[in-house]
């Protein structure tokens, strides 16, 4: 409580200069090269029209920028659009009278909102349970497999895996070239939200969370163990290398050619292209056959833009006004081609298309043929409370399932009590 | 009996407001407010909340994952506490005996003094990384099976040994300048009863650095349960299973992370009644012992 109120009474001092122009705020959670793009768009909108001046500020990551968004707007000094990740999604949406929808800031002061405009996998994942969009998508990326084409090629393929089975027969032979076979970033986003995305499992109950807090969720199942068990047997055999929890230190055991294939987000694209001194390509993340014949579509990650509520009508015009500007086909382009996030609307993806851009790079366009993959009953997405807390019980679990203090049963078992003592709590907390 | 009776001037009570307000609205307040948040179950945007009683505390206190905290936090704190005030106190006796380059040695164990717990979190950070760290592939070499990011005991021993490094030199400082306050004369006048050094370090020396001691004591512990935040925050960030999570690492978690206010003040209450309870039996046991 301390901090937050330190925080906020810092904000007040940063949030009230004037100017002759309606200012809007934008906070969020870019850095690094995300950071400069997401400058770029600022200065080319304020350049693009002179009623409105926006601007973005960085503060920390996902965690961070939210958790800043809260304190500020305890103290009523919010900023007008925020970025709030997946997890959080949760935490604002359910909050009523935290945000303005933003199907209804557009109706209200753009030209309409109409969801079909949005590619499939995008279109659900941050709206309510009558689809009504709430959030708006902006850095929406997809996991996928990227793989060291010299070092597949030294144990004999041409080709990444497209199923667990197949990864299981390829991965003795890139042990043998000196490689272990997989490693990964972000543990819970792959190996379980995703993984029931991919072979459209239910992951909580009520609609995957969608219909209401009151919610149970379904980890504990056989397809999730037996996924788990087999991940193990590939820590054991060499097949899979474990470097903590960090998202860069995973990655850097691809980038450093410990690890032949590395599992990571669709927007780590870019930065590979930039860190990589070896050929690698991108590939649909693999799936079990045992499970679905056919693969699903998976799920969007990343973050959306939030509009707080309690600001003035011209704010909130200014704020449409930018979204709309966000979304045209042009700054999606711009946005997809600079950082590797997916283009969230239809007509993006077809300027990329015919602007010959996946001719050039196959690559980038895994990512939302991935997305665009028949969806199914349960690859809408999820709306979890405190999911954040769940997230930290994954990676305590599956840290104890990879040391081998817990079984994979213990382990989850571990995570379904302890995620719904979590949603139970939320569930008190938002009713 | 006639009482004395002073004019009272209120310029005293001027002169301690500064130190007064700066308690009340850096200490007091938030922490009335932690309390106060601690009984209520509130939607983190402060939208809505309802009265509950003790549901914040049964709730987070009650869960597995507390106690592991807890229990962490009590053996990483006593190991830290203990090992870095005995390494410092061995050094600044043997860097006191030192007469030729004295003041190289001095300096030299003062070096880490300043470094902030997140800077050294960082460092000792680079240095276990599996893919790069030289301590990491040391430790391999001389044949442990070292994976801090598996191993539970080796994740624990990574956060010891910075904790300590980084505090070393802060209590070298301390016990240096505690034995060079101790008169000459004293261990001059013991050396004709006693011959052997370590008796006499331990009948005379030990016993009038009490108070640098027990002071360090004090400070060591408050350094152990909260400023090492930084270090588990840059290190292992309470992997692998938990193992490594202090108790104030899990308010920072669950609070600041997690936007689970009423729990995170719950735990937040608990933690500041542990470290009340300690420093009032430090005071009140340890302390009698000590003569200044």
């Amino acid at each position: 409580m301390k901090l937050i109120t330190l925080l906020a009474a810092g904000l007040a001092g940063t949030a009230g200069a004037a100017s002759a122009q309606t200012e809007i705020h934008w906070w969020h959670a870019m850095s690094g090269h995300l950071g400069e793009v997401v400058e770029e768009i600022a200065a080319r909108y304020n350049d693009s029209q002179d009623e409105y001046t926006l601007i973005p500020t960085y503060k920390g990551g996902y965690e961070d920028t939210m958790t800043a968004g809260i304190a500020a707007f305890r103290a009523g000094e919010q900023p007008n659009l925020i970025q709030i990740f997946d997890a959080g999604a949760a935490t604002i949406i359910n909050a009523p009278g935290a945000t303005i929808p933003v199907a209804d800031l557009m109706a209200e002061h753009g030209d309409g909102f109409d969801p079909t405009d949005y590619i499939e996998g995008v279109r659900y994942f941050y709206a309510d349970s009558d689809g009504k969009m709430i959030g708006m998508p902006f850095n929406s990326s997809t996991p996928l497999l990227y793989y060291n084409k010299d070092a597949l090629a030294e144990a004999g393929f041409d080709a990444p895996p497209s199923t667990w089975e197949e990864f299981e027969e390829m991965a003795p032979a890139i042990k043998e070239a000196g490689y272990e076979a997989l490693a990964q970033s972000h543990s819970p986003w792959i190996f379980a939200e995703n993984f029931h995305s991919r072979h459209n499992i239910q992951m909580a109950t009520e609609n995957n969370g969608y219909d209401s807090t009151d919610v149970e969720i379904l980890y504990n199942n056989p397809d999730l163990k037996m996924h788990w068990t087999k991940v193990k047997e590939w820590l054991d055999n060499g097949w899979y290398g474990f470097y903590g929890r960090e998202w860069g230190d995973n990655q850097d055991a691809f980038v450093q050619k410990k690890a032949a294939m590395w599992l990571g987000s669709s927007g780590s694209f870019g930065g590979l292209q930039a860190s990589a001194d070896f050929e690698f390509g991108a590939a649909y993340l693999p799936y079990w056959t045992s499970i679905t014949e056919e693969p699903y579509g998976t799920f969007i990650g990343g973050a959306a833009l939030f509009t707080l509520s309690g600001k003035s009508d011209e704010e909130n015009a200014g704020v449409a006004d930018f979204l709309d500007f966000l979304t045209s086909p042009d700054m999606q382009y711009y946005w997809h081609k600079e950082t590797g996030y997916v283009p969230i609307t239809s007509a993006a993806y077809e300027l990329a298309k015919s602007d010959g851009y996946y001719e050039t790079t196959p690559d980038a366009e895994i990512g939302i043929l991935q997305l665009t993959q028949p969806g199914g009953e349960w690859t809408k997405g999820y709306r979890l409370g405190y999911y954040v807390q769940i997230r930290e019980v994954m990676y305590k679990e599956f840290d104890n399932i990879f040391s081998g203090q817990s079984s994979v049963d213990e382990a989850f078992e571990a995570i379904e009590s302890e995620s719904n003592d979590l949603l139970e709590r939320f569930n008190a907390t938002y009713q | 009996m006639k009482r004395v009776q002073f004019e009272h001037s209120p310029i005293p009570y001027l002169f301690v407001a500064p130190q007064i307000i700066i308690i009340l609205v850096f200490f007091i307040w938030p922490a009335a407010q932690a309390v106060y948040q601690s009984f209520l179950l509130e939607d983190a945007w402060g939208l809505s909340s309802q009265f509950v009683w003790f549901k914040n505390y049964v709730d987070t206190i009650g869960s597995s994952s507390w106690l592991q905290a807890a229990g962490f936090t009590i053996i990483f704190s006593t190991l830290v506490t203990f090992l870095s005030l005995s390494i410092a106190l061995l050094l600044a006796v043997k860097a006191n005996e030192v007469i030729h380059g004295a003041s190289t040695y001095k300096t030299l164990l003062m070096w880490a003094y300043a470094i902030a717990p997140p800077v050294a979190g960082l460092m000792g950070n680079l240095m276990f990384s599996p893919l790069i760290g030289d301590l990491y592939k040391f430790m391999n070499f001389i044949g442990f099976d070292f994976d801090h990011k598996l191993d539970p005991f080796d994740a624990g021993f990574v956060v010891v040994l910075i904790s300590v490094w980084k505090q070393v030199s802060v209590n070298f400082i301390f016990f240096l300048s505690g034995l060079q306050g101790i008169p000459k004369s004293v261990n001059e006048a013991a050396v004709m009863d006693c011959r052997s050094p370590t008796r006499r370090f331990w009948t005379i020396t030990f016993p009038l650095l009490a108070p640098t001691t027990f002071f360090l004591m004090v400070i060591n512990i408050t350094y152990a349960f909260f400023e090492t935040f930084g270090i588990i925050d840059t290190t292992t960030r309470g992997a692998p299973g938990g193992a490594t999570n202090t108790l104030v690492f899990k308010v920072f978690q669950d609070g600041f992370r997690g936007a689970d206010i009423g729990g995170s003040s719950a735990q937040s209450v608990v933690l500041m009644l542990m470290v009340l309870a300690l420093t009032v039996i430090q005071f009140r046991f340890i302390e009698r012992k000590i003569h200044y």
